[in-house]
C-alpha cells in the first residue's frame, strides 16, 4: 500500500510548477492517440462501460455496510456536491495515519473507521465501482494534488522512483511518458503527460483501472504492473 | 450490480423504427487469457441474447468468443404497440441475465 502511495505520488508531479518537464498546453492524454471511434465511444455516457461500474457505484453509496449498519450516504449526503472535485485532489495525506493514501485507500478507511466494515480488496468489483461512482463526480475537473508538508517525503520518493532505469530495456517511467512521450514503443504509443492518463477502457472492454477526471489516474494497480511489464522489469507488488 | 444498462426512446410513434441500446456487463472471457499465476482462465462467454417485443422474439444475437467484454449491442425495431421490450441472455456457465423496459406508441 505504501509503495502504492509512492507510485501513485509520481505523478502529483505535474502540480507543481518548478519541476514539471511537460508545458501544461503540451500534455497530451493517451486517449488522444485513441482511434475516433474509442474516443467516440469513451464521450458516449451509454456505450462507454465504465458507467456499468458508475451505477454499481451509486447502488453500493446507498447500501448500508458493516456494523455500524452506515451508508456512504448517511454522512456524505449528496454526492453531486460533496464528492465534487474529490478525485482530483487523491493521493493525499491521510493525516490521523500520517500517511499519503489514494481513493481507494480513503474508500476502505471510512469502511473500516466508520462504517465498521471491512476493507474491499484492490481491484475488486465493489471497489472499483465506488472509485468509479466518486471520481464521476469529478468529471473534467484538473487534478489539484496538494504536496504540503506531510506529503513532501512520499512525493519525493515517488519522484525519484520515476526517473530511475528498470529492467531490461533500462528504461525510467520519464523515458517514454516525458522524454519521448507521444512515441510508439510497442503498438501502443505512450501518453507524453503526467499523470499518465490511465486507458479508461482497455482494449478489450474492460475496465482497467481508475476510471478518473477528465485525465484518468494513473492507478496503483495499473502503474506498477502493467509498465514494468511493458520495459520487462520485474512487476512493483503494492504490498512490498 | 448493474448487470446491464437499456436506453429506448420514452415515446416513439407508430410505425416508426426504434433504436434500441443495451449494455451488459459480462466479462466475456475467451478462453485464451490467463491469470496471475498462469492458469487459464476458463471460456466464458454470453452465447445467446434475445429481445422479445410483448413476448415475440424481435432480436436474437449469438455472441462468441470474439465480441469484446461488456457487450453493447444497438438494433432498430418497428413500433407496433405499447409494451413491454425485455431481454434475456444466458452465458456458457449457464447464468442468466434480463432486463426489462417500456415502449410508448402513440398516434
Amino acid at each position: 500500500m505504501r509503495v502504492a502511495a509512492v507510485l501513485l505520488a509520481c505523478w502529483a508531479a505535474s502540480a507543481v510548477a518548478q519541476t514539471r518537464a511537460i508545458p501544461a498546453t503540451d500534455l497530451r492524454s493517451g486517449l488522444s492517440f485513441g482511434s475516433a471511434e474509442l474516443r467516440a465511444m469513451q464521450a458516449d455516457d451509454f456505450a462507454n462501460p465504465g458507467m456499468l461500474w458508475v451505477e454499481r457505484g451509486e447502488k453500493l453509496w446507498q447500501t448500508p455496510a458493516g456494523t455500524a449498519g452506515r451508508t456512504c450516504a448517511s454522512c456524505h449526503v449528496d454526492p453531486a456536491t460533496s464528492m465534487k472535485g474529490v478525485a482530483a485532489r487523491y493521493p493525499a495525506l491521510d493525516a490521523k495515519a500520517g500517511r499519503v493514501i489514494d481513493l481507494e485507500g480513503r474508500i476502505n478507511a471510512c469502511r473500516t473507521s466508520r462504517q465498521q466494515a471491512p476493507s474491499l480488496a484492490a481491484e475488486s468489483e465493489d471497489l472499483l465501482a465506488l472509485t468509479a461512482f466518486i471520481a464521476y463526480h469529478s468529471r473534467g475537473l484538473p487534478l489539484s494534488v496538494a504536496i504540503g508538508e506531510g506529503a513532501r517525503t512520499t512525493f519525493e520518493q515517488g519522484r525519484d522512483l520515476y526517473y530511475v532505469r528498470h529492467g531490461q530495456m533500462n528504461l525510467s517511467c520519464a523515458d517514454c511518458h516525458e522524454r519521448t512521450g507521444g512515441a510508439a514503443y510497442s503498438p501502443r504509443r505512450s501518453a507524453k503527460a503526467i499523470p499518465m492518463p490511465t486507458r479508461r477502457i482497455a482494449s478489450n472492454g474492460r475496465l482497467s483501472a481508475r476510471w478518473g477526471a477528465e485525465y484518468g489516474h494513473a492507478c496503483s494497480a495499473f502503474a506498477p504492473r502493467c509498465c514494468p511489464t511493458m520495459i520487462r522489469g520485474s512487476p512493483r507488488s503494492s504490498s512490498s | 450490480m448493474a448487470a446491464s444498462r437499456v436506453q429506448v426512446p420514452a415515446e416513439v410513434r407508430r410505425g416508426d423504427s426504434v433504436e434500441v441500446k443495451i449494455s451488459i456487463r459480462h466479462p466475456m472471457e475467451s478462453g485464451f487469457r490467463v491469470d496471475d499465476s498462469g492458469r487459464r482462465i476458463a471460456r466464458n462467454t454470453i452465447r445467446e441474447f434475445t429481445c422479445r417485443y410483448n413476448g415475440k422474439p424481435v432480436f436474437v444475437a449469438r455472441l462468441g468468443s470474439g465480441i469484446a467484454a461488456n457487450p453493447y449491442l444497438r438494433f432498430f425495431l418497428t413500433a407496433a404497440e405499447s409494451g413491454q421490450l425485455s431481454f434475456e441472455w444466458v452465458d456458457e456457465a449457464g447464468e442468466r441475465g434480463d432486463a426489462l423496459a417500456s415502449l410508448t406508441v402513440v398516434g
